[in-house]
């Protein structure tokens, strides 16, 4: 996969060495549109500028850009983006993964499988999609190339049983971390999203303090409708971070900008490509710095 | 949350006929909510500014400044315009009031027709494979189902369990079959073409089994992917298919246009399918993708099940951008 080019061209080409105005603030506010923010954010985050503007406390572009910024940044601290692991002693620390269709959780979770046996934890998958052709071959064949071993059910089967089954097989073999695949499914479908919660309140139930971490992952091209996909997913399983995939294409990724005003829910990785590799810690500067950078040619 | 765009007509209306008679900065003001509702439903930013600078066009002329009802007459007019740029195709003939079933897929005589899927990856495209088969099967067409996909893992083994799905479960006079050469999958990274010939493998397999409708599965991939792209070229020019769909996921955002014009400058599309409709997107994505590359959509994928695949109704998407399906047929029965 490639990583993004971290330019710093659009947004300093914007408001750099500019005096602020009224059409400048419009370029501003269509390039935040523009990268997935959502028109009311957009327009909150134009008439803030505009307000320190008027107010004398924000003189010139290179102002607004510093103020852009720091907003931005600010709406995610250090302290929340890395994963929660269970206290010393009681684990294992189990990892709930769950998302709209094809958002990349399976291909998300080899990512971050990689990076724990890369830090020299021990892993086991649970395939508890159980729905959708060939999606447990799918975890098996990352599974085989990262060396981890998968517990699965009946195709068509009780996803929450595989995830008891899982739950009790990671403690048999005291492994360090229990990742769960879960099948793709939209936030409109009320019965599946009762199915997840399910999963989680089997997996509560045998591990104290599961699930430590629950990932949604979210597409980076996806649209406003972002917003209600988190909305309902945090109803349904309290999740506590996002897994922003694909931000190695085109799309700026800005709707996690939407969610974060919406929700109070973190990013804590970004994927950038279709191997394990191809994923890095979630950094607000470099992403608020690319999410307006030119557009990459095509 | 949201306004959806139909809140905000009606609140810009309730503005507009609360007025015997509306002036053009009224109607301004109107479009300046539209344009706002429109972005909100993931219509590309510099579509919805040129769709509002239409329809202003089209309002400020006597029609509606002069309407008894103003703001229904607006409403009438965004919505006209919104099926136009959608590509004018209406489920219901306005004028008889029959339902219209235009073609969408084109049949080339002798067979085998060839369809190739593309998209971004996660898009829908092998779904879908198995859903055009299973709505083949049922106009009694016999398929092959090609796995062209070697890269994501255990992509042939998803189509071949959906050919089997299809064979199972869908009724019909027609038959679906698979063709796939799994024991490329190992080869594919290290050889260029691979996915090439197994491609040109299988037209080979079609033509001799002489079915009515090959399709093609392939890799899902960036636009900004050289490499990838030129792959799908070189099957283009390998297998020449006489329709190639891009599948687009209904609830990309303000992207949808960037992806798809790359697709379309570099494979020359015959159609659109946007998939996962059944969630809750007010689907801009498809107002924009058609306005840009100019190409039909032909289907909509509204589920996750072999059968949920519908052929695609202007009309139908253009209530829903608006969120207003009953305000426009109000409308239109006045
Ligand atoms: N370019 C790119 N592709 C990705 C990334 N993450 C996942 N993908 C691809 O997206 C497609 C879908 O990924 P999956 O991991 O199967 O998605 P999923 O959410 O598990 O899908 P379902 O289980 O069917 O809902 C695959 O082709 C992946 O290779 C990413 O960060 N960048
Ligand atoms: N709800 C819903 N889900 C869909 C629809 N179409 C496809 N899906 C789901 O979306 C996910 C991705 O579908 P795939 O067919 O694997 O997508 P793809 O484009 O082939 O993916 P890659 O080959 O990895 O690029 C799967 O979970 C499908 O079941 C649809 O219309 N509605
Ligand atoms: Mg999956
Ligand atoms: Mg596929």
């Amino acid at each position: 996969g490639k990583t993004r080019e971290g330019s710093a061209g659009a947004l300093r080409t914007i408001l750099s060495g500019k005096q602020l105005s009224k059409e400048l603030l419009r370029d501003l506010e269509r390039a935040m549109i523009q990268a997935d923010i959502g028109i009311k954010t957009a327009i909150e985050i134009r008439k803030d500028i505009e307000a320190g503007w008027e107010r004398g406390e924000i003189a010139d572009g290179d102002a607004a850009l510093d103020f852009l910024k720091a907003q931005l940044t600010a709406y995610y601290p250090e302290w929340d983006r890395t994963l929660n692991f269970a206290p010393e002693g009681e684990g294992p620390t189990v990892i709930l993964v769950a998302g709209i269709n094809g958002a990349g959780k399976t291909t998300s979770i080899a990512k971050i499988c990689k990076s724990l046996r890369d830090d020299g934890k021990s892993v086991l998958l649970a395939a508890c999609d159980t729905f959708r052709a060939a999606a447990v071959e799918q975890l098996e064949v990352w599974s085989g190339r990262l060396g981890v071993e998968v517990v699965k059910g009946q195709q068509g089967g009780d996803p929450a049983a595989v995830a008891f089954d899982a739950a009790a097989a990671a403690k048999a073999r005291g492994v360090d971390v229990l990742i769960i695949d879960t099948a793709g499914r939209l936030h409109t479908q009320s019965h599946l999203m009762d199915q997840l919660s399910k999963i989680r309140r089997v997996v509560e139930k045998q591990i104290p303090g599961a699930p430590h971490e629950v990932i949604l992952v979210i597409d980076a091209t996806t649209g406003q409708n972002g917003v209600n996909q988190a909305k309902v997913f945090a109803d349904s399983i309290d999740v506590t971070g996002i897994f922003l995939s694909k931000l190695d294409g085109s799309a700026r990724g800005g709707i996690v900008i939407a969610i974060r005003e919406a929700l109070n829910i973190p990013v804590k990785f970004v994927g950038v490509g279709e191997t394990p590799a191809d994923v890095e810690p979630f950094d607000p500067a470099s992403f608020i710095e690319a999410m307006f950078a030119e557009p990459a040619a095509s | 949350m949201f306004n959806n765009l139909s809140d905000k007509f009606e609140g810009a209306l309730r503005k507009l006929s609360g007025k015997g008679k509306i002036s053009e900065s009224n109607v301004r003001e109107a479009m300046e909510e539209v344009r706002e509702a429109l972005l909100e439903a993931d219509v590309h930013y510099e579509v919805a500014e040129s769709f509002c600078g239409n329809v202003l066009n089209k309002a400020v002329g006597a029609e509606v400044l002069d309407a008894v009802e103003p703001g229904q007459q607006m409403i009438k007019i965004v919505n006209d315009e919104l099926i136009e740029l959608l590509g004018g195709e209406r489920s219901v003939d306005p004028e008889t009031g029959q339902i219209i079933a235009p073609e969408h897929i084109m049949y080339v005589e002798p067979g085998p027709t060839v369809l190739m899927m593309s998209g971004l990856q996660g898009s829908g495209k092998t779904t879908t494979c198995g859903k055009l088969a299973g709505y083949l099967k049922k106009k009694g067409k016999s398929v092959m189902l090609c796995a062209a996909d070697l890269q994501r893992p255990a992509a042939v083994t998803q189509l071949q369990v959906l050919t089997e799905q299809v064979e199972a479960e869908v009724e019909g006079t027609g038959s679906v079959q698979f063709y796939g050469e799994p024991d490329k999958v190992a080869a594919y990274g290290e050889a260029v073409g691979v996915a090439v010939d197994v491609c040109r493998n299988a037209l080979k397999a079609a033509k001799r089994e002489k079915v009515d409708v090959l399709i093609l599965d392939t890799a899902g991939r960036l636009h900004i992917d050289e490499d990838l792209m030129g792959e799908l070229r070189r099957v283009n020019a390998a297998v020449m298919p006489h329709q190639i769909f891009l599948v687009i996921d209904a609830m990309t955002g303000q992207d949808a246009v960037n992806s798809a014009k790359a697709f379309n400058d570099q494979l020359e599309l015959d159609g659109v399918i946007l998939t996962k409709f059944d969630s809750d997107t007010r689907g801009g994505a498809a107002l924009s993708v058609k306005s840009v590359t100019g190409k039909p959509i032909r289907f909509i994928g509204v589920g996750e099940k072999l059968d949920n695949l519908e052929e695609f109704h202007a009309d139908r998407i253009a209530s829903r951008i608006l969120g207003m399906g009953d305000i426009v047929s109000l409308v239109e029965k006045a």
